[in-house]
C-alpha cells in the first residue's frame, strides 16, 4: 500500500478544529452596507414606505436557500410602471442579493427566487418607479443554519 | 467542474389576450459565491450565473443581475402580459461568459 500523503490524526483533527475557531470571523455586509449601496444608487432621495409586498418566512430553517417573493403594486402600464427592483440582505457577506429591471411587458411586477442567507437578518427591497420615485419595505428573517459559507 | 448547466423553463404555451402569465425558471448551476473555503481552507473562487435575461419576440421584457445570495440550481420567476403569439427567448450568463439559453412559444388566443 502506498503511504498516504495526508494522515488525519486525533492531533490533526484538533489542530482544524482550533484552527477553525481562530480563524478571523468574516466580514458581513450591515444595515450601513445597505445604505451606502442605495446611496450610490439613488443618492439621498427620499424614500416612501409601502406598494413592496415581502413574502418570506419568519423563520427559515435552512439558510442555503430561503424563498423570497416580492411584489410591487402598480399598474405596469407605459405611463406607469416599475423600472427596477433591488434585493438587499443586511447581514450576508455581500449586501446586495439581486437587481431586477422591469418593462410594461411584465403586466405585473413581482419575482420570486431562493437566496443564500448566512445568518438571521432583514431583508430590504427598494423599488424606483418610471417617474422617479422610490419605494421600501422589508422584513426580518430568523435563520436557523447559516448558508454562507456554502 | 459540474456538468453543464440545465435551463429548463414553465411557460404556458397558451393565453387569452390581455392575459398575465407566471413564468418559472430554473438552471443548474453551483452558483460558487466565492465566499466557502475548500477541505484545505482555501477560498474557492467566485463562479455564478449573474445576468438572466427574457426576451419576448426579440425584445428584453425582463432583466435580473444576480449576485453571490442567489442559491444554487437558480429558480427565477417572473410575469407576462400576454399581448401577442410569439416566442420567448431565455439567456444566462455566466461569470466565465458562458451563455447558456431556451426557448419557449406562446399562442395568444
Amino acid at each position: 500500500m502506498q503511504p498516504r500523503s495526508v494522515k488525519y490524526t486525533r492531533r490533526s483533527a484538533l489542530l482544524a478544529g482550533f484552527a477553525a475557531i481562530l480563524a478571523p470571523r468574516m466580514a458581513f455586509a450591515d444595515a450601513a452596507a445597505v445604505s451606502a449601496a442605495l446611496k450610490q444608487l439613488y443618492a439621498d432621495k427620499p424614500m416612501a414606505a409601502g406598494r413592496i409586498k415581502l413574502d418570506l418566512p419568519a423563520i427559515a430553517e435552512n439558510g442555503m436557500s430561503v424563498p423570497l417573493a416580492v411584489s410591487v403594486d402598480s399598474p405596469m402600464s407605459e405611463q406607469d410602471h416599475v423600472k427596477t427592483l433591488h434585493v438587499f440582505a443586511d447581514g450576508n457577506p455581500l449586501p446586495v442579493v439581486a437587481s431586477y429591471r422591469f418593462t410594461p411587458a411584465c403586466g405585473r411586477a413581482a419575482i420570486a427566487i431562493r437566496m443564500r442567507l448566512a445568518q438571521s437578518q432583514t431583508i430590504i427591497c427598494v423599488a424606483e418607479m418610471s417617474d422617479g420615485s422610490l419605494f421600501t419595505a422589508k422584513a426580518a428573517v430568523s435563520v436557523t443554519v447559516g448558508g454562507c459559507s456554502v | 467542474m459540474t456538468a453543464a448547466s440545465m435551463p429548463r423553463v414553465r411557460v404556458p404555451t397558451s393565453a387569452k389576450r390581455g392575459e398575465v402569465i407566471e413564468i418559472r425558471t430554473l438552471i443548474t448551476h453551483a452558483m460558487e459565491s466565492g465566499f466557502r473555503k475548500d477541505d484545505a481552507g482555501r477560498l474557492v473562487p467566485r463562479k455564478i450565473l449573474s445576468k438572466f435575461t427574457a426576451s419576448f419576440n426579440g425584445a428584453v421584457i425582463f432583466e435580473a443581475d444576480w449576485h453571490p445570495a442567489v442559491a444554487a440550481n437558480p429558480q427565477q420567476s417572473f410575469y407576462f402580459k400576454a399581448r401577442e403569439s410569439g416566442e420567448f427567448q431565455f439567456t444566462w450568463t455566466d461569470d466565465d461568459g458562458s451563455v447558456y439559453g431556451t426557448k419557449a412559444k406562446l399562442a395568444v388566443t
